[in-house]
């Protein structure tokens, strides 16, 4: 497999004016997954669009890495509730449909 | 074009101090930020909404501005006439004819008239602009026989055409991000993305679950009764079916690998369960209803 491109974090932390120790609280609560190569850290380019939405929840709401830890667990709660309720309505529906036709 | 009452918007009197403009701003971002809201339409239009708001409330000179010219709104022509040259006045940008989910201008009719589109205060886009493209976000719609077959759809997205090739078993509601294909890039950054969610529409009598396929089978009573050969159709063609004697309505049978394809896995399917629906037959005639009155009885005498 090839290496992923990897960014250097000071330069996402010029480009999107953000504290290296924010970058430092996602990587240590497991919310983002940093490289270090010789003693440098680097986010991979695949993982930049994960970064940019922490970011903007936390510059836009004002909210700090432990709350963005807690948003994130939620939102996957919700996908997942998500995803049950469309399975549930789906067997619904066929099931009225099932019904229409026996009848 | 109608006037937007952006007091309204943020539920805030029109003396609110600046303070009271932020704090009715965030609370209000609080709720309805898509990056908390994902897949939720409304709560963007919302989000756009406050934004819009607070971009001409929680700037002074655009307040004023607003504030000034705001109230006469009705007399908008008389307005533009007096104010000519002074605005800019800008199309929005094309949005390609696909989807039509995303691209649409982030400011209303009634903002750009006034201030033009040049604004830039929002967050999505704003900041983002500087170094990598907007993701997109489109839905297709595909019927369940398509989703059956790996097979390649070419889309428009923003004047771009993009050769999709769509694997077989793909899911309702899932969704698969195409790299590069979103908002291009600024100042060397890299593009954005493309999100294509897939919405399936069932037009077969089959049901699905995941790689499993459902349903039903008319059984006539004699086939029930006596056992025999039936043709089941199947999601690809016909399959001959033994079925043994004293089979009972709801009775179930698995066909191995007669189901769906499973995403990814070529050559690789899911089961197909039959429900046999034994029908009884009707509009019997005089011999038929006697021959079952002595089955009748042969049955209760053999019981006692």
């Amino acid at each position: 497999m090839a290496n992923p491109k990897l960014i250097l974090i000071e330069t996402l932390c010029t480009h999107y004016k953000i504290e290296v120790s924010f970058i430092d609280s996602l990587s240590e609560l497991g919310l983002i997954e940093l490289y270090t190569v010789e003693e440098i850290q680097y986010l991979p380019e695949e993982k930049l669009s994960l970064l940019e939405k922490m970011i903007r929840i936390h510059q836009d709401l004002q909210i700090n890495p432990e709350g963005i830890d807690v948003i994130f667990r939620l939102l996957d709660k919700v996908e997942t509730l998500n995803k049950e309720l469309q399975e549930a309505r789906r067997k619904l529906k066929e099931l009225g449909v099932k019904e229409d036709e026996s009848f | 074009m109608d006037f937007i009452d952006y007091y309204q918007t943020l539920g805030i009197p029109k003396d609110a101090t600046e303070a009271d403009v932020k704090k009715a701003y965030r609370k209000l971002a609080r709720k309805y930020h898509p990056d908390v809201n994902p897949d939720d339409k409304e709560a963007d239009r919302k989000f756009k909404e406050i934004n819009e708001a607070n971009e001409v409330l929680s700037n002074s000179e655009k307040r004023k501005q607003y504030d000034k010219y705001g109230k006469d709104w009705k007399h908008a022509e008389q307005f533009e006439q007096r104010d000519s040259g002074g605005y800019t006045y800008r199309q929005r940008p094309d949005t390609g004819d696909f989807g039509g989910g995303f691209s649409e201008s982030d400011y209303s009719d009634f903002f750009e008239s006034m201030f033009g589109s040049s604004g830039g205060g929002f967050s999505q886009g704003g900041r983002r602009a500087k170094f990598r493209g907007q993701d997109y976000h489109a839905e297709l719609h595909l019927n369940l026989r398509d989703a059956y077959r790996t097979h390649q759809q070419v889309l428009t997205v923003n004047g771009e055409k993009i050769r999709l090739t769509i694997a077989a078993g793909i899911a309702d509601g899932q969704t698969i991000k195409i790299k590069g294909k979103g908002g291009k890039g600024v100042n060397g950054g890299p593009d954005g993305d493309l999100y294509i969610k897939f919405h399936l529409e069932n037009d077969t009598a089959f049901q699905r679950e995941g790689d499993q396929l459902f349903a039903t089978v008319d059984l006539d009573l004699y086939t029930a009764i006596l056992g025999g050969e039936i043709v089941a159709e199947t999601f690809d063609g016909k399959v001959k079916l033994k079925v043994p004697s004293e089979t009972q309505s709801g009775t179930k049978v698995r066909l191995k690998g007669k189901g769906f394809p499973r995403y990814k896995m070529e050559g690789e399917f899911g089961d197909l369960i039959l429900t046999y629906a034994v029908k009884n037959p009707t509009n019997l005639s005089e011999a038929e209803k006697q021959l079952f009155e002595q089955l009748r009885k042969l049955r209760h005498h053999g019981k006692s």
